[in-house]
C-alpha cells in the first residue's frame, strides 16, 4: 500500500477535492445547497452511499466478470441509495421531502461510481472504505461551504437560525436574490477552486 | 480475475439482481408503514397550522383530536356519507383524476388552471363540543411554475378567513416562493371572503392592501416581485370559493342554520 488509511481519508479534502480537482457531483453540489441543513444530509447520504458501495465492490471485486463489472456496481450504488431513500423518508420525513429528487439522484453522481470502478476495483475492502469515506467528506466539505454562503446570504440564515433579519420578515437585511438560486452556486464554487489551485499549484491543470 | 467460463457473468448478475432486490423489498415492505404515518401527521400539521391550532410542543395526533374529517359533494353542498365515501381513504387528487369521481373544466371556468376537478372534496372541521369553529378547506391553483397546494381555515361565520397554509410548490425561491412565508400568512386573517351582495370580494392585490376604507377587508399584499404567482393565488380564491368550488357547500350550510335555528 502506498498510502495510509490517514492519507486516504485526509487527501480527498483539500488536495484531491472531488468537486474542486475532479469536478464531479457538481448537479447536486447546485441543487442541495440552499440550505445548510439539506447540504449536511446529502453529504452524510453520499458518504455513507460511497463507502458502503465501495466496500462491497472491494470485497468482491475478484468475483466480478469484467465484462458486466459496471452494470453490477450500478445496481449495488442503486440498492444502497434506495434503502437511504426509505430510511429518510421513515424517519427524517422533513429532510427527504425537501431534498425530493436528490436522494435517487445519488445513483447518477460521478463521484459514487468513479470511486467503485477507479479505487474499489483494484485495492482491499478496508482501503476502499476510508477513501470512500474521504470521498463523501471531500464532497461534504464543498458543500458545506456552499450552502454556508447561500444561506447566509441568501435567507439571513444558519442551519435556520435568523442570523441577518430579512425585509421580508421586517428586518434590515435586504436578501440577494441570485444566492437562492441554484445557479449562484456555480459561481461559489468556481471561486473554491481558484483559491484551492492558487494555494496549491500542483492542482492546476497543465495546458 | 479470468473470466474461467462464458456463464459466470450470468451467474453473477443473477445472484446480485436477487441479493439486491431482496434488499430493497425488504427495506420498503417493512418501512411503508412509518412512512405512511408520517405523510398522515405531514397533512394533519398542515391543516392545524392553517386553523391556527399548531403547536411545536405537543403531540400533533392529539392536537388534531379536536378536528373531523368529512367529504363534500362539491355540486350540491351536502356531506356525502362516512359508510358512501371513507374520509380516511379518499384521495382527492387522484379522485379528481378518475373518470367516475372526477370532470374536466372548460378553460372558461377553469381560472385556477386545474384542468381535472373532483366531484368530492375533503374539509376538516374543528369543533368545540358539537359547535364547529373553522372549517379548513383545501385549495390548490397554478402559480408561475407550479400548482401551489394549501389549506384555508375559514371561520364558522362562512366568511372571515382565520388562517392559511401553503404546504407544497414549485415557485421561485424568495419570489413567489414566499407564499411560504408565516408573515404572508398571518396578513390573511381576519380578511372576508364575500362582499355583503354575496359576491366573491377577496382579492390579492399587487403590491400593498389598503389599510382603510371599505376594500381594507378584502384585500391581501401581494408579493413582490411575483405578480404571477400573487395572481394564481388570487385565481384560485376566486376559483375554490366560487359556484364550482365551495360555494354550495356554504349556502347548504346556511340553510341548515335557517332551518334548524
Amino acid at each position: 500500500m502506498a498510502e495510509s488509511n490517514r492519507e486516504l481519508l485526509t487527501r480527498s479534502i483539500l488536495r484531491r477535492n472531488p468537486i474542486a480537482l475532479l469536478v464531479l457531483g457538481i448537479c447536486s453540489a447546485l441543487a442541495v445547497t440552499g440550505q445548510m441543513a439539506t447540504a449536511v444530509v446529502m453529504a452524510i447520504c453520499v458518504t455513507l452511499v460511497t463507502a458502503f458501495s465501495s466496500l462491497i465492490i472491494s470485497i468482491v471485486r475478484f468475483q466480478i466478470p469484467s465484462t458486466v463489472r459496471i452494470g453490477i456496481q450500478i445496481t449495488v450504488i442503486a440498492t444502497l441509495v434506495i434503502l437511504v431513500d426509505q430510511i429518510l423518508k421513515a424517519f427524517y420525513f422533513d429532510l427527504a421531502k425537501q431534498l425530493s429528487i436528490y436522494v435517487g439522484l445519488i445513483i447518477t453522481n460521478c463521484i459514487v461510481m468513479g470511486r467503485a470502478e477507479g479505487f474499489a476495483m483494484s485495492n482491499p475492502p478496508l482501503a476502499s472504505f476510508v477513501d470512500g469515506i474521504g470521498n463523501g467528506l471531500g464532497y461534504g466539505f464543498i458543500l458545506v461551504v456552499v450552502s454556508f454562503i447561500r444561506e447566509l446570504f441568501g435567507s439571513g440564515s444558519v442551519f435556520g437560525v435568523e442570523i441577518l433579519p430579512l425585509t421580508t420578515s421586517g428586518g434590515w437585511y435586504v436578501r440577494n436574490g441570485l444566492l437562492i438560486l441554484p445557479a449562484s452556486a456555480f459561481f461559489l464554487i468556481a471561486l473554491i477552486i481558484w483559491v484551492l489551485r492558487t494555494i496549491d499549484p500542483s492542482q492546476q491543470e497543465k495546458d | 480475475m479470468a473470466d474461467q467460463s462464458p456463464l459466470k457473468p450470468f451467474y453473477s448478475v443473477l445472484i446480485l439482481a436477487f441479493v439486491c432486490s431482496a434488499l430493497v423489498a425488504g427495506a420498503v415492505v417493512g418501512l411503508q408503514p412509518l412512512q405512511e404515518a408520517n405523510r398522515q401527521l405531514d397533512r394533519k400539521k398542515n391543516i392545524l397550522a392553517a386553523a391556527g391550532l399548531y403547536r411545536e410542543d405537543q403531540p400533533i395526533d392529539r392536537l388534531f383530536a379536536g378536528v373531523e374529517t368529512r367529504i363534500v359533494d362539491l355540486a350540491t353542498g351536502r356531506y356525502v356519507p362516512d359508510d358512501q365515501l371513507d374520509p380516511e381513504a379518499y384521495n382527492q387528487l387522484k379522485a379528481a383524476l378518475s373518470t367516475d369521481l372526477g370532470r374536466s373544466l372548460d378553460a372558461a371556468e377553469d381560472p385556477a388552471r386545474l384542468r381535472r376537478l373532483e366531484k368530492y372534496s375533503l374539509v376538516y372541521l374543528v369543533k368545540q363540543g358539537e359547535t364547529v369553529e373553522q372549517y379548513i378547506l383545501p385549495v390548490r391553483g397554478k402559480g408561475l411554475w407550479s400548482t401551489m397546494f394549501a389549506y384555508v381555515a375559514v371561520d364558522a361565520d362562512l366568511n372571515r378567513i382565520r388562517g392559511v397554509a401553503f404546504y407544497d410548490h414549485g415557485e421561485t425561491p424568495g419570489l413567489g416562493g414566499e407564499i411560504e412565508n408565516s408573515r404572508w400568512q398571518q396578513l390573511w386573517q381576519g380578511k372576508r371572503i364575500y362582499a355583503d351582495s354575496g359576491e366573491i370580494a377577496i382579492r390579492v392585490v399587487k403590491g400593498k392592501a389598503a389599510t382603510d376604507g371599505a376594500q381594507a377587508a378584502y384585500e391581501i399584499d401581494g408579493l413582490s416581485g411575483a405578480s404571477l404567482t400573487t395572481q394564481g393565488v388570487d385565481r384560485l380564491l376566486h376559483f375554490w370559493f366560487g359556484d364550482d368550488g365551495f360555494k354550495p357547500f356554504f349556502r347548504q350550510l346556511r340553510q341548515e342554520e335557517t332551518s334548524n335555528g
